[in-house]
C-alpha cells in the first residue's frame, strides 16, 4: 500500500510543478529552454515512479509487466548478449540497409527528375508503394537472403527506398523560379544548378525521408527477424523470450531499440541544423 | 528544363496519367517476368542435369513459370492463385484469402477506430492545457522514434495471459501505430484557426467550448482526414505484424508467416497483393469519404 501511496505523492507533486513550470514566463531564453527540457523528463520520471509503485503496489506478476527496476537490472546484467544483439541488428542490418535504401532512393530520385515521364509514372506508383505494408515482403527476403543479416538489410533496403524517392522529387522541385531563373542567367550547367541550387533547397525534404527512414529501419529489421534468423538479433530475442516468459529480457531489448531509435534520431536532427542552417526554422531571431 | 505542353481534359488525363504509369506499371511486369525466369531457371537445370536430359531454352522459360515452390512465382501464377483462393473457395473456408483478408481487416478497423478516438482526444488535451502540451508532446514524438512494432509479440502474449485474446490484441498494436499522426494532424488541426478568428469568437464571448465546437473542431476536420489516411495504412501494417506471434491461426499476417515456413511462395505473394489491395482500398475510401465531407462543409481544396 505504501507503494501506491509514495508513487501517487510523486505523481501529483511532479504534476504540480509542471503546472507551476509550465505559466511562468521566463525572460531569461537558456533559462526557458532548461524549463522545455525539465518538464517531460519529471513527466517521465514520473511515470516511471507510477509504473514501479503500481507494480509493487499492486503485485502484478512480473510476468505481465516488470517494475523498471528489475528491467534495469536486467540490462545491466547481460550487457553481452545486448551488445551482441545490438551489433547484428544495428550495426549490419540497419546501417548497411539503410544507407544503401536511402542512397539507391536518393539516386533514383535524381533520375526520375531528370525525365518527366518517369516522373509522371513512376511517382503515383512510388506513392501507392509507400502506403503498402512492405514488412510483409520479410519473408520472401529471408528466403532469398538467408538467415544471417543481409536478409534483414534487404528488407530494410526496400523499406526505405520510397519514402526517399517521394521526399527528394518533392524537394528538387521546392527550389523557386526566381532563383532558377537566376542560375540560368549566369549560364550554369545542370549539374551546377543541381548542386549549388537544387540539392541544398531539397536539404528539408531529404531529412524529413532520413528522419521517417531511421525509424522505419529499425523496424523492418526487428519484425525481419521474426522470420527466421541465426540465434543472435533484436527480434530473435524479443520473439523468443516471449515465449520463454522472460518478459524482463524483452524489455530490455525494447529499452535498447528505443535508445538506439532515439539516438540515430537525434543524430540526423542535429545533422540537419548543421547542413540546412539557412531554413527559416533554424535561424536565430 | 524544357517546358511541358498544357494539355486538358481526356487527353491531359491521357497523356499526364494513363501512357506514364501504364507504361511504367508494364515495365515492372517485365521485369518481373524476367527475374522469374532469371531466378528459377538454376532449378530447372539442376533438375535437367539430374535427369540426364537436355533442356531446351524456351522448355526452360516455360518451366521457370509453373513451378510448385518457385524463388519468384511469375504474375500470372499469383493472379490465379489469388482467384482460386477468393472465387473459388468458400468465403467462410480457412483456405480462402477473403476469410484472412476479413480477420485482418477488422482488426485493423478496429484499432483504427481507437487509434483515432485516442489521438483526438490525446490533441485535444494537448490544445487546451499547456502542462499536457510541455510534458506530453516531446514524450510522443519519442514514441515515435521507439520501433514499437518489436513490442507486438509481448503485448499479444501478455494480454493473452491475462485472457484477452482474438481481436482486442491485435486492434491494441494497430491502435498505438495509429495514434501517432492523428495526434500530431489533429494538434496542428485544431490549431490551425488564426487570431483573428479566435479574436471574432472572443469579441462573441464565446466560451472556451463554444470556440471548441464553432471554430477549432470544423478548422481541424481537413487535417484529420489527412491525418486518418496516414493511420489507416499504418494500422493494417499493426494487424498484419500482430497475427505474426499468434501461431499462424487466421488473418493475412498468419498466411504470410504459414507461407514462409512451408515454402510456399505463391502464397505468400497471394496474401502480400491481398494486403496491398486492401491498404489501398482503405486510403481510397477515406480519401473519398474526406473530400466529400469537406466539400459538404464548403473548404474549397
Amino acid at each position: 500500500m505504501s507503494w501506491i501511496l509514495g508513487a501517487l505523492i510523486f505523481w501529483i507533486a511532479a504534476w504540480t510543478i509542471n503546472q507551476w513550470l509550465s505559466v511562468q514566463t521566463i525572460k531569461n531564453n537558456a533559462l526557458q529552454q532548461t524549463v522545455n527540457i525539465l518538464i517531460p523528463v519529471l513527466f517521465g520520471a514520473a511515470l516511471l515512479v507510477l509504473w514501479e509503485g503500481v507494480c509493487r503496489g499492486f503485485n502484478i506478476p512480473t510476468v505481465l509487466l516488470p517494475p523498471p527496476s528489475m528491467i534495469w537490472a536486467r540490462i545491466s546484467s547481460s550487457t553481452d548478449i545486448l551488445w551482441a544483439d545490438f551489433r547484428q541488428t544495428y550495426l549490419k542490418a540497419v546501417i548497411a540497409g539503410f544507407v544503401m535504401g536511402c542512397g539507391s532512393g536518393f539516386v533514383a530520385a535524381i533520375i526520375v527528375d531528370r525525365i518527366p515521364f518517369l516522373r509522371k509514372g513512376l511517382l503515383p506508383i512510388g506513392n501507392l508503394v509507400a502506403a503498402l505494408p512492405i514488412v510483409g515482403m520479410a519473408p520472401i527476403m529471408v528466403m532469398w537472403f538467408g538467415f544471417d543479416w543481409e536478409s534483414k538489410a534487404a528488407v530494410v533496403v526496400i523499406m526505405t527506398f520510397f519514402p526517399m524517392l517521394v521526399n527528394t522529387v518533392a524537394g528538387l522541385a521546392a527550389s523557386g523560379h526566381i532563383e532558377r531563373d537566376l542560375m540560368h542567367t549566369y549560364g550554369s550547367s545542370y549539374w551546377q544548378t543541381l548542386f549549388k541550387l537544387r540539392l541544398p533547397a531539397a536539404m528539408p525534404f531529404i531529412f524529413n525521408a532520413l528522419k521517417i527512414n531511421s525509424t522505419l529501419a529499425l523496424i523492418g529489421a526487428i519484425v525481419a527477424e521474426f522470420f527466421g534468423t541465426p540465434i543472435v538479433g533484436m527480434g530473435f530475442r524479443i520473439s523468443t523470450e516471449v515465449g520463454r516468459m522472460n518478459v524482463d529480457m524483452v524489455w530490455a531489448e525494447i529499452f535498447i531499440a528505443a535508445l538506439a531509435g532515439s539516438l540515430s534520431y537525434g543524430l540526423l536532427a542535429l545533422l540537419e541544423r548543421a547542413v540546412t542552417f539557412w531554413h527559416p526554422s533554424y535561424r536565430k531571431r | 528544363m524544357a517546358m511541358t505542353l498544357k494539355r486538358e481534359g481526356f487527353a491531359a488525363i491521357l497523356h499526364d496519367r494513363l501512357i506514364p504509369i501504364g507504361t511504367v506499371a508494364l515495365a515492372i511486369m517485365l521485369l518481373w517476368y524476367i527475374f522469374t525466369v532469371v531466378l528459377n531457371a538454376p532449378f530447372e537445370r539442376d533438375q535437367a542435369e539430374r535427369a540426364g536430359t537436355q533442356i531446351t531454352t524456351s522448355q526452360l522459360i516455360s518451366n521457370t513459370m509453373a513451378q510448385k515452390r518457385p524463388i519468384l512465382p511469375a504474375p500470372h501464377q499469383v493472379a490465379v492463385e489469388i482467384w482460386e483462393t477468393t472465387v473459388n473457395k468458400n468465403i467462410t473456408s480457412k483456405r480462402s484469402l477473403v476469410y484472412h483478408t476479413w480477420v485482418t481487416l477488422s482488426s485493423t478497423l478496429l484499432g483504427f477506430a481507437l487509434g483515432t478516438g485516442l489521438g483526438v482526444l490525446l490533441a485535444v488535451g494537448i490544445v487546451h492545457s499547456r502542462v499536457l502540451d510541455k510534458s506530453l508532446m516531446p514524450w510522443i514524438i519519442t514514441s515515435q522514434t521507439i520501433p514499437i512494432l518489436a513490442i507486438a509479440p509481448m503485448v499479444i502474449v501478455v494480454l493473452n495471459a491475462v485472457g484477452i485474446s482474438g481481436l482486442l490484441p491485435k486492434a491494441v498494436i494497430s491502435m498505438y501505430l495509429s495514434f501517432f499522426p492523428i495526434a500530431v494532424g489533429m494538434v496542428k488541426g485544431l490549431r490551425s484557426p488564426e487570431v483573428m478568428h479566435l479574436d471574432l469568437m472572443h469579441t462573441y464571448n464565446a466560451s472556451r467550448l463554444n470556440v471548441f465546437w464553432k471554430l477549432r473542431w470544423p478548422a481541424s476536420v481537413p487535417f484529420l482526414f489527412t491525418s486518418m489516411k496516414v493511420a489507416v495504412a499504418i494500422s493494417l501494417v499493426g494487424a498484419i505484424v500482430g497475427e505474426l506471434p499468434t501461431g499462424a491461426s487466421a488473418g493475412l499476417g498468419a498466411r504470410l508467416l504459414s507461407g514462409s515456413y512451408y515454402g510456399q511462395t505463391i502464397q505468400i505473394w497471394s496474401a502480400l497483393i491481398a494486403a496491398a489491395v486492401l491498404a489501398a482500398i482503405l486510403v481510397l475510401v477515406i480519401d473519398l469519404i474526406g473530400r466529400s465531407v469537406t466539400r459538404r462543409m464548403g473548404v474549397i481544396t
